[in-house]
């Protein structure tokens, strides 16, 4: 064991140096959390077939890092609601909504989950942000694939913008 | 083929036959609706319609009488596209017969009919909604219904609104009257 010369100071080992970057905890946090978006596909009708290409190998959704798409609520962290969402269906997609852990954030992928789109009928609900608050409005009947990743890259350009993590976790608490 | 049927069921079931119509070899037959569940059996049994293709309902909104129930019959071991449709009618507060113990597959059509028109049927003995949620307190396909929906609430399981028409439905109706009532802007369902 040799003794470590004064003027070697640590933060220049050359090992290490060109890999340390120095910025804020949030700046970091809010980097993580926008590329590595775990998806619940809430998929309803013809919109889950183009988010389904979306995800596969031409587009890739996963060169934005949100290919692990979670069947599960509480592995997930942005809930895209693809397609028509009826009455009979409206609550159960709030619920598993309610079980996605914050922060969490909500595509409202095509016309139908956005307004309603067509069905302005006894049947459907007139988009999904009756029950649970949207940040992305994905328009089309149903969107390309395109589209569908555009609307991640603003959700991205979002949480990247968004407030502290401390900020994120004080609005979850009930009021 | 048609026609021989339709004297088959002339000469067993007499005044029950109320009409007949042969139109492009499809055989339409209206009966009455006492009668219609022993005409359904007679056809599985006797005339070789072996198949339910499919049950449905009409509303004749401001006639007499408001029900038509319309049944579509196939000979499962025939080439030729044979059809037998079998039409009762029956009143606002009429039930007709349930036909589920001839065909098992009548049960969720008849289910269907319950839950969008809200007829009944003697003896079908599962009278659950099949596609709007129990509880819903409207019958959605009956023409008195407005399109747009009406507000209902059963909580924790599904609530319902008035969709905004905003301009529509863009919906047809047959009138000789012009154009304007015939394709309306708008039409207030209630």
């Amino acid at each position: 064991m040799s003794e470590i010369a004064p003027a070697q100071h640590a933060a220049y080992d050359s090992k290490v140096e060109g890999n340390v970057i120095f910025t804020q905890v949030d700046a970091a946090i809010n980097w993580m959390r926008k590329n590595s978006l775990w998806p619940m596909p809430m998929g309803l009708a013809c919109c889950a077939i183009e988010l389904m290409g979306s995800a596969s190998s031409r587009f890739d959704i996963a060169r934005f890092g949100a290919e692990v798409m979670r069947f599960s609520p509480r592995q997930a962290d942005v809930m895209i609601v693809a397609g028509t969402v009826t009455y009979k269906m409206a609550l159960s997609v709030k619920r598993i909504w309610d079980q996605m852990p914050g922060p969490k954030w909500c595509i409202a992928m095509g016309a139908c989950a956005s307004s309603g789109g067509m069905y302005r009928s006894y049947a459907v609900l007139q988009g999904i942000d009756n029950l649970i608050p949207v940040d992305v409005y994905i328009s089309g009947c149903p969107p390309r694939p395109e589209a569908v990743l555009e609307g991640l890259m603003k959700l991205q350009k979002k949480i990247e913008e968004s407030e502290s993590a401390l900020a994120h976790f004080n609005a979850e608490k009930p009021a | 083929m048609s026609s021989s049927d339709s004297q088959a069921l002339r000469s067993a079931f007499g005044k029950a036959i109320i009409e007949t119509n042969e139109f492009r070899d499809e055989l339409t037959v209206t009966v009455s609706r006492e009668q219609a569940r022993e005409i359904l059996r007679h056809c599985r049994d006797e005339l070789g319609y072996d198949y339910l293709l499919d049950i449905s309902s009409l509303d004749n909104f401001g006639e007499e009488p408001r029900w038509t129930m319309v049944y579509e019959l196939y000979q499962l071991g025939n080439a030729d596209y044979h059809h037998l449709r079998i039409k009762c009618h029956g009143d606002e507060d009429d039930h007709f017969d349930s036909v589920a113990d001839l065909w098992r597959t009548a049960e969720w059509h008849e289910r269907e009919v319950y839950d969008m028109m809200g007829i009944h049927f003697d003896g079908l003995e599962d009278h659950r909604r099949i596609l709007m949620w129990e509880g819903f307190p409207f019958y959605p396909l009956r023409k008195d219904f407005p399109l747009a929906g009406r507000e209902s609430e059963m909580p924790d399981v599904a609530f319902s609104d008035r969709a905004p028409l905003a301009g529509g439905p863009f919906v047809t109706s047959p009138t000789s009257a012009s154009t304007v009532h015939r394709e309306p802007r708008s039409r207030d369902m209630d």
